[in-house]
């Protein structure tokens, strides 16, 4: 490459990227110093670059033995203070679920992101799809609140990743980019935005005393920084269920783990507005929308233009943010349109979780596709035409 | 050599076998296009397997923001085996042009209004740069100087800039090649006379 990615984005001139690169390019720019990562198609290219790009930052990249081990050290250089990645897909992903638990328990800020496969198991190792954004909820056990974002693009790829780390820090919470084997893949011509102009949140230390540290808790609106491992503070850290204030476990006390279980979640779902992030496409007047994520929002884009061009009124919803759930832009939606259509590269997996907020306000028609092929603005056209019983549609 | 067109939009498919350097041609093609200031999306499909197989390799160049990002109906394809041309010639844009290399494909000339071009890219990068390994840049040469999707001159410095300093020379060679086999090069086989004129078809759908 002729001029380094961090230099385009400083002289304001496109640079051809693919999603995978823009996440790794993102995260140096986040202020990652740490990944620590296994292989695996169709991620490598994030381990890839950082491999190199890491060690001209001062940072630190280890390829791990394996993906449970990946997220661990993860986990670890967090603890020591550093702001830590990992990537993956399905099968990946699938081994990391039982530390991302311990990350979301022992609140320690990582980002995870799954570049998603066709699947289970080995399934289809180099096509996209969509099916893990249930498992990026609900992967691991217990209940636990988690920050899942979706990218539509190479720009979002690398200002997502900036945004992942900023939201982990600020919640001190594991935060899962879901990008998929089409948008790690592809390559776009892309205007990054000046270094100087990215918001990137520093983790901080408590203003306490290192004495007083275990007599002060975070609370819902006061998330308190954790100081690193290594500190004055003293600090400790456990997957057993704690006091929240002095660190210390406690597993006999029932309103000690209530009170640490309500946390963990409402330290999420009370921010909720400050963290969801959807996109509204023409929605404007809109009788039906399309509820689209990542890749194929590129298609229902395509569909949207098409049928507006025609006076069809169609507008898109589409998540940024797909934990927590956008529950008030959907039912906002729900309110104005008639019809809400469901594609997304799994089956019915959100098109659940948007009938569940759609209340039955409005027709919700899921559309699935499993083939490791992306769904195409046609296939979303035909959908789209019933909808609109009296429109006389031109060839398109 | 139709006069690149800034307006339109063209949409680009190599294709052979994993190992033939067609997701570097393709990239090539959007770097080019890239400094150029287009808009610009690459896509490719490929198998689990590292060598063989059928994949693609796809461009889009455009001047309005790109949603949908695979190519359907390209205006170029490019293909290098015949495994490849089985699966992907046919998509081809009546009025596109199919470019292939005549050492390896078997082409069925009666594809409907598609301009067949066949030049021997493996054959010629072995007998003239003994590097049977830089046929994809000698294919992109030729692929450039029979569109005109881009400016030759534009590529070229999207391929220099590409390779690493050793292996320069051997390019440059190789794409200047693929120029001059094009440029005199008759159509192997035409199925339309009205003229070749890729960047100023009609988008997908529109």
């Amino acid at each position: 490459m002729a001029i380094s990615v961090t230099e385009a984005a400083k002289a304001g001139v496109p640079v051809l990227l693919q999603g995978n690169e823009a996440v790794a390019e993102g995260a140096i720019a986040a202020g990652v110093r740490f990944y620590a990562g296994y292989p695996i198609t169709p991620s490598t290219e994030i381990a890839e670059v950082l491999s190199r790009r890491l060690p001209e930052v001062g940072g630190t990249f280890i390829q791990m033995e394996d993906e449970i081990a990946s997220i661990a050290a993860v986990c670890g250089a967090s603890l020591a203070g550093a702001k830590a990645l990992t990537a993956t897909s399905g099968p990946g992903f699938s081994l990391m679920q039982e530390m991302i638990g311990f990350a979301s328990m022992a609140q320690i800020p990582c980002v995870i992101v799954d570049v998603m496969r066709g699947g289970p198991s080995t399934g289809l190792p180099t096509d996209p799809a969509q099916g893990d954004v249930m498992q990026a909820r609900w992967g691991t056990h217990g209940e636990h609140s988690v920050i899942a974002l979706v990218p539509s693009s190479v720009e979002e790829c690398y200002t997502l990743t900036v945004e992942a780390f900023n939201l982990s820090e600020q919640y001190r919470t594991p935060v899962i980019i879901l990008s998929d084997a089409l948008i790690g893949h592809m390559r776009e011509a892309v205007t990054l935005p000046h270094p100087d102009k990215l918001r990137v949140a520093e983790r901080g230390m408590p203003d306490c005393d290192p004495d007083e540290y275990d007599t002060v808790s975070s609370t819902i609106d006061n998330i308190l920084p954790r100081p690193p491992l290594g500190s004055p503070f003293k600090v400790h850290v456990t997957g057993l269920v704690y006091n929240r204030r002095s660190g210390a476990p406690d597993t006999a006390d029932p309103a000690t783990a209530a009170d640490l279980g309500r946390y963990l979640r409402e330290k999420i779902y009370h921010h909720r507005d400050a963290i969801v992030r959807v996109e509204e496409v023409e929605m404007d007047g809109a009788e039906v929308a399309i509820f689209a994520y990542g890749s194929v929002a590129r298609s229902a884009m395509a569909v949207v233009k098409k049928a507006r061009a025609q006076g069809a009124r169609v507008g898109m919803v589409r998540p940024i943010t797909l934990w927590p759930f956008p529950t008030a832009a959907v039912a906002r939606m729900a309110e104005q349109v008639r019809t809400v259509i469901v594609p997304e590269m799994n089956i019915k997996q959100m098109s659940w979780e948007v009938e569940a907020a759609v209340k039955g306000r409005a027709k919700v028609v899921d559309y699935g596709r499993v083939d490791g092929e992306l769904i195409t603005p046609e296939e979303i056209l035909e959908l789209v035409k019933p909808e609109f019983y009296y429109h006389r549609w031109e060839d398109t | 050599m139709p006069e690149p067109t800034a307006s339109a939009r063209v949409e680009l498919r190599c294709s052979g076998s994993g190992g033939q350097g067609i997701l570097l041609a393709a990239t090539i093609i959007a770097e080019a296009a890239t400094a150029l200031g287009r808009r610009v999306v690459q896509t490719q499909s490929y198998g689990p397997e590292a060598r063989g197989g059928a994949s693609k390799a796809e461009v889009i160049i455009a001047e309005e923001p790109i949603d949908y990002p695979e190519v359907r109906r390209p205006d170029v394809s490019l293909v290098l085996s015949q495994a490849a041309y089985e699966k992907y010639a046919a998509d081809t844009r009546p009025g596109g042009l199919l470019i292939y290399d005549s050492g390896l494909v078997e082409a069925d000339p009666g594809a409907a209004g598609v301009t067949h071009c066949g030049l021997p890219f493996t054959q010629v990068a072995t007998d003239e740069l003994g590097k049977k390994v830089v046929t994809n840049i000698i294919a992109l040469g030729a692929l450039v100087a029979r569109s005109g999707v881009l400016p030759a001159d534009a590529v070229e410095e999207a391929v220099l800039s590409r390779v690493p300093p050793r292996f320069r020379e051997l390019n440059e060679k190789a794409y200047r090649l693929g120029l001059r086999l094009a440029a005199g090069a008759a159509d192997a086989e035409t199925t339309t006379k009205d003229g070749l004129t890729p960047t100023t078809a009609p988008a997908p759908g529109s």
